[in-house]
């Protein structure tokens, strides 16, 4: 079952509690993430990279599938605001789903742990783990099944910004294994709350999940149709793990038609960005030319990620009576 | 209830005098944001300096996170040059509890280890609840509790109003 509820995320004061999925969630929130990552965006020519926001809180890092970027940036996220983080690699047995997963979370929370970070192949996961916690634990999803991936999405939305400056005039393609993609229905929700121009989505229509178009975007399987005037290029990696049955007909016949190459860039506005969540299939959806060009902005979403990641984590910690914070002596 | 108006201008020359006066080799001025960035902006510029001025947002280093949270308008902290071995002057607007001044004091020792650190401030007023004292003071005054000192600029100038803080009023 996949939750659409997003009210869980907000306390009894309207405070961000949980981080779950980005639909539903006001605008000023994601602007107010993105403002508050700018400003952990220079930590790194600091002598002591670490802010005392998250000293004495206790981070779990529970991730029941494999993961290498999202993992370390949400473990170098934590250290930088001073927090202990534990990193829990579960596997788990896919008949007892719900029963271990809780299980496991009920034993970390009488370890008192505070935040949680969680990734599962089964949507919602964070959610039944929100559902289930007591009052002063707080989660974030890093990614549940095909359902949602919010904090790549900001992490997205931030690089946009820093190459784009402003959304409401950009054009945004969104290109290639939506079907199985969370990242792709995160950016969606988040490009439509800050009010871009268009989201296009392109890829074959055995990629293309059917209620894809009640989300509010435009849909082609023509790349070429689908580049035209765009001013960012989403790429989406083509999930190998997850693909079962026919659903691409053979990697070549993908690249040729929806790999972004340097030629098909070339419909694209001239000073189009391409950006992928990552890990690159290189030659697949992608080409090395384009994935190692200027116009890439592949490893800055990857550094843009630790900052953003920071700005969600104290956004969930702190305090609860953030509109009062002008009143107060300080 | 206005408190008797102050003449800014001349307070800040007061402060830029005895920054003068103390005579410090090689000073590096350092703002606390947003009021204290202001009053250091016109310091900077009656004292001549060369080298840019520094500016502090002290968001992620208050010791109230956990009570009330992050203020959303937080703002970069900038000091465009190492500060090791240099004599820093922290310049905010107003000294009451001393709250800020401690959270300035641990940013700045994350960015290295100057040789000193001064405090000026445009107003000094009664409230204190750590150690902490200016060395360098526009004015003193003797507000209540629930009086607060608030600086505001608009179109660069700076001007100070004094509000109460009781709800109901």
């Amino acid at each position: 079952m996949i939750p659409s509820d997003s009210s869980i995320q907000f306390d009894a004061n309207g405070n961000l509690k949980h981080f779950l999925t980005i639909n539903g969630l006001p605008r000023e929130t994601l602007i107010n993430i993105l403002d508050t990552a700018e400003s952990f965006i220079n930590f790194g020519q600091r002598e002591i990279k670490k802010v005392p926001l998250l000293r004495g809180k206790t981070l779990v890092n529970l991730f029941f599938e494999p993961s290498t970027r999202t993992k370390t940036t949400f473990e170098i996220a934590g250290k930088r605001l001073s927090a202990d983080v534990i990193n829990l690699n579960a596997s788990r047995m896919s008949t007892s789903k719900g029963e271990t997963i809780l299980d496991t979370v009920r034993t970390l929370v009488a370890m008192h742990t505070d935040l949680f970070v969680v990734r599962d192949n089964a949507s919602g996961a964070a959610h039944l783990i929100a559902e289930h916690l007591p009052e002063h634990v707080s989660v974030i999803n890093a990614g549940d099944g095909r359902h949602a991936h919010p904090t790549q999405a900001m992490l997205d939305m931030f690089t946009i910004r820093q190459a784009k400056r402003e959304f409401r005039k950009l054009r945004v393609a969104i290109v290639g294994d939506v079907l199985h993609s969370r990242v792709a229905r995160s950016q969606i929700h988040a490009l439509n709350i800050l009010g871009v121009k268009e989201i296009r989505v392109i890829g074959p229509r055995t990629l293309l999940p059917t209620e894809i178009e009640s989300m509010g975007v435009n849909t082609t399987s023509d790349m070429i149709q689908g580049l035209h005037h765009v001013d960012v290029v989403i790429m989406l990696r083509i999930q190998r793990e997850r693909m079962d049955g026919q659903l691409i007909p053979s990697e070549q016949e993908y690249f040729n038609r929806y790999g972004l190459t340097e030629e098909k860039l070339q419909y694209a506005q001239a000073d189009a960005v391409v950006m992928h969540p990552g890990p690159i299939n290189r030659g697949l959806e992608i080409a090395s030319s384009v994935a190692d060009s200027p116009r890439s902005l592949i490893l800055d979403q990857v550094t843009n990620g630790i900052a953003v990641r920071m700005s969600i984590m104290a956004r969930l910690m702190g305090g609860q009576a953030q509109r009062t914070w002008c009143q107060s002596r300080i | 209830m206005p408190y008797d108006v102050i003449n800014m201008e001349q307070t800040i020359q007061t402060i830029a005098e005895q920054i003068a006066a103390i005579n410090l080799p090689d000073p590096l001025l350092i703002g606390i944001h947003t009021g204290g960035v202001w009053v250091a902006q016109q310091l900077h510029r009656m004292l001549g300096y060369d080298q840019p001025l520094g500016t502090l947002d002290i968001s992620f280093y208050r010791d109230d996170f956990s009570r009330v949270g992050l203020n959303p308008e937080v703002k970069s902290s900038e000091l465009p040059m190492p500060i090791d071995r240099r004599n820093i002057i922290l310049i905010d607007d107003v000294l009451y509890t001393g709250r800020t001044i401690r959270a300035a004091m641990n940013e700045i020792f994350s960015y290295g280890r100057p040789d000193s650190v001064k405090l000026g401030v445009l107003i000094d007023r009664p409230g204190r609840e750590l150690p902490i004292q200016a060395e360098i003071v526009g004015r003193t005054m003797n507000l209540q509790e629930n009086q607060q000192a608030r600086l505001t600029r608009s179109d660069g100038i700076l001007e100070l109003n004094i509000v109460s803080t009781d709800k109901n009023v």
